[in-house]
């Protein structure tokens, strides 16, 4: 019993229908064991894992603020919306409470999008395809992108970054 | 008494070594703490500190 | 020595083990009161015709609900649950009560200044409190204070055993029961150790005495204790069910050696699961993102699948032995669908098992957590592990010992009877409109997804609020069947019938 000690040799064979389940699970866990590096391989969408450290908040900084000077093509809201060539790097600047600047990106292009924050952990989650990153300050994460359907994206801050958290939305245009 | 268990134990089947192995927690104990720290904290912190410096980049 | 022989179970109770129990269970349900009605403002605030709560209360109250609900209440059962299971199982004492009561001032005291500390709006950073972002120096104090507690509780389980084997408590193996509490204990230290190791630094650096923590490091360490911390409710809970079934019951494990090797696979797998927080962070790996979440091969699921079918076989098994032989499900419509011990152990089952685990191995997956990181999915993959998995389980425990340990009877034994029910219904119902609010991609932790002031106005599909409105009426009836818990079972402890 579960609430005594069991008996001196409890160390015996399985019988059939207990063999028969173990090896129907171990079969399953062996199955998502191997999916995950496999789809990493061939999958078209995986976390990506170039990172950077960011000693200087001032350094990331002024690589978006040459961006913003350089690909500048309007404003949105008073946000500077930027063009950046595709192929290019691309740095998008989270701080309490605004991602800066607006993308504006061609479909079908692959760009590769540099986040980092300038002060707390937010959270990129881009609306509505519902695709989520974390941004955590003192590092840069490049995420490789290539967008496949043109429109509207806004970019929704999905880690909790102070009582502001509620209004920190950012948005990319695909053309 | 471990040896008055001895003596009881005489002549009985031996415990197979996986159950001996099952009963020793301070071995499970050990193992407990040494897979998790070493996979996961110890890989983590040195892949950490591994990071490479932001390169300059030519916009 | 001071003991008494329980009139129920013939246990031979050791007084010391008896208060400590009581203590720490009284404790532990004091907290889920506090934490189940921040969490009923949660549901409130949460539900958009209703949106109660104004913004600094929400995160105050979130900080609350997860800190009350997921440490407290759960960490000071399990200490009960570990004075139970090494000294009351064995039919031995504690060995040292002295260090058990320090254990439990400690817990408490850092519960307080953590609840004080949050309450008084100085802390306002919810229970993951991610670096940089800095709250008053008393709460990295609290968990300090708690975590050291809860390893010197842990501890004393060891303590115990090494006791009882020498006082031959017993022979060769601990019973089932007590070696899931191992599990937990073992992976407690683990955890607590991670917890005290990060949580030291960060408190100087929040009184101005360090100057810089890496939040990249902050993040891996902090998940060290965060998510290991819910893998000791999955070895207490599973340990519980076996325990329920077999004193309901007197259910039998089918085969030690299976459920044994399901706990042993937990104790040497299952931590490094906290990797699934950092899936879709910068800074760690590919490879170590991969091996750490398929927890080094999904060796700590098979260990679930395992305790599904041993389990329900064991209740099968002495049901049948009890006479209900007729045909396949005789058994089942015969089992003790009344007896609210039984009654939350089977519904914790399920629950864990079907919404729980399934939707943990998924969102797991690299791949599918970027899709579903930080979202309102994962706030109701969590509700399904740790509410109807662990917290009903132990409510069922709750009720199991209340006649064993306090020698009381249930007062309101019809209200008892459904409680478990009306929880797990509620539950249920407001963690699959959680779930299903986060497909649309609706963030946790967000106080207005309308976004109303915000620069960019965006709305997500109307879908949405349909299912945060289900997610609001769930945890309506979740609450009122949290509120009948804390009713029944503080009734019974200070009113019930005595039993001699
Ligand atoms: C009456 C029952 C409960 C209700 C109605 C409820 C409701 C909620 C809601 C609506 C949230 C989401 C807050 C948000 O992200 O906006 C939440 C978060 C959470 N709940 Fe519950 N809950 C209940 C019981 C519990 C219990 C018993 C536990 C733990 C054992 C728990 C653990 C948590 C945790 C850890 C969070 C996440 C906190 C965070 O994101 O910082 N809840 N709850
Ligand atoms: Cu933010
Ligand atoms: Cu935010």
């Amino acid at each position: 019993m579960a609430i005594k000690e069991p008996e001196r040799i409890w160390w015996k064979p399985f019988t059939r229908d207990e063999r028969l389940w173990v090896a129907m699970a171990l079969l399953w866990m062996m199955g998502s064991f191997v999916f995950m590096p496999v789809y990493h391989f061939i999958g078209a969408q995986n976390p990506p894992s170039e990172t950077y450290r960011v000693r200087d908040h001032e350094k990331f900084r002024a690589l978006v603020d040459g961006m913003v000077a350089k690909y500048k093509v309007g404003e949105d809201k008073g946000v500077p919306v930027v063009k950046p060539e595709p192929g290019s790097d691309v740095f998008m600047q989270a701080s309490m409470w605004q991602w800066y600047p607006v993308l504006e990106l061609e479909k079908g292009k692959t760009y590769r999008i540099h986040l980092s924050s300038m002060d707390i952990t937010h959270g990129f989650s881009i609306q509505p395809i519902n695709m989520n990153f974390m941004v955590v300050p003192d590092y840069d994460y490049v995420l490789t992108l290539t967008p496949t359907t043109a429109g509207d994206y806004y970019i929704v801050c999905n880690e909790f970054c102070g009582l502001g958290h509620h209004l920190m939305v950012g948005k990319m245009i695909i053309k | 008494m471990p040896e008055e268990r001895e003596k009881a134990e005489e002549g009985k089947e031996p415990i197979p070594a996986w159950q001996l192995f099952y009963d020793d927690i301070f071995l499970l104990f050990f193992l407990g703490v040494a897979i998790p720290t070493l996979v996961y904290t110890v890989w983590g912190l040195m892949e950490i500190v591994q990071i490479p410096e932001l390169p300059v980049f030519k916009p | 020595m001071d003991y008494r022989i329980c009139s129920l179970t013939g246990l031979k109770i050791n007084k010391p083990a008896e208060d400590l129990i009581k203590w720490n269970m009284v404790t532990a349900i004091l907290f889920l009161a506090i934490g189940g009605f921040m969490g009923l403002l949660m549901a409130l605030t949460r539900w958009p015709s209703v949106h109660y709560l104004d913004t600094s209360h929400y995160y105050r109250f979130l900080t609350l609900h997860g800190f009350d609900a997921l440490l407290l209440w759960i960490l000071f059962f399990e200490v009960a649950l570990v004075h139970f299971t090494s000294a009351v199982l064995l039919n031995t004492r504690v060995v040292a009560p002295f260090s058990a009561w320090i254990a439990y001032a400690l817990m408490l005291v850092g519960a307080a200044f953590v609840n004080i500390v949050v309450f008084a709006g100085k802390a306002d950073v919810l229970f993951t409190s991610y670096v940089p972002l800095k709250a008053n120096g008393v709460y990295y104090l609290g968990i300090i204070i708690f975590a050291v507690g809860a390893i010197v509780a842990f501890a004393n389980f060891f303590a115990n055993i090494i006791q009882a084997r020498r006082d031959k408590a017993y022979q060769h193996s601990l019973p089932l029961g007590t070696f899931g509490l191992a599990a937990a204990s073992i992976i407690g230290i683990v955890t607590l150790a991670h917890g005290a190791v990060i949580m030291i630094p960060v408190f100087f650096w929040s009184i101005d005495l360090i100057k810089y923590i890496d939040p990249a490091t902050y993040r891996l360490v902090f998940w060290g204790l965060g998510h290991p911390s819910q893998q000791i409710n999955v070895c207490a809970m599973v340990a519980m069910w076996y325990m329920t079934a077999g004193f309901v019951l007197g259910a039998k494990p089918v085969n030690e050696k299976l459920s044994r090797t399901a706990f042993v696979l937990y104790i040497l797998f299952i931590n490094v699961a906290s990797e699934h927080h950092l899936l879709v962070d910068p800074v760690l790996s590919s490879w170590h993102k991969i091996i750490n979440t398929s927890y080094v091969m999904h060796l700590a699921v098979l260990a679930s699948m395992i305790h599904a079918f041993a389990i329900p076989a064991s209740i099968e098994v002495a049901l049948r032995n009890k006479g209900y032989t007729k045909g396949l499900f005789d058994w089942l419509k015969n089992a003790p669908w009344g007896n609210p011990a039984f009654s939350a152990t089977f519904l914790s089952i399920i629950g864990f098992g079907f919404l729980g685990g399934t939707t943990g191995v998924i969102f797991g997956t690299e791949q599918f957590n970027i899709i579903r990181h930080n979202t309102f999915a994962i706030t109701g993959h969590f509700h399904a592990t740790v509410v109807s998995g662990t917290t009903i389980a132990f409510m069922g425990g709750t009720y199991l010992l209340i006649p064993y340990i306090f020698r009381r009877n249930l007062v309101l034994p019809k209200l008892a009877a459904i409680q478990p029910y009306l929880y797990a219904i509620g539950v249920a119902v407001m963690l699959i409109g959680m779930m299903a609010a986060g497909t649309y991609g609706v963030p946790r932790r967000h106080w207005d997804i309308t976004f109303s002031n915000a620069i960019f106005s965006f709305s997500f599909d109307p879908s949405a609020d349909m299912f945060l409105s289900m997610m609001g009426v769930g945890g309506l009836f979740a609450a009122l069947g949290g509120a009948m818990f804390i009713i029944i079972s503080l009734g019974s402890i200070m009113f019930g019938r005595k039993i001699q």
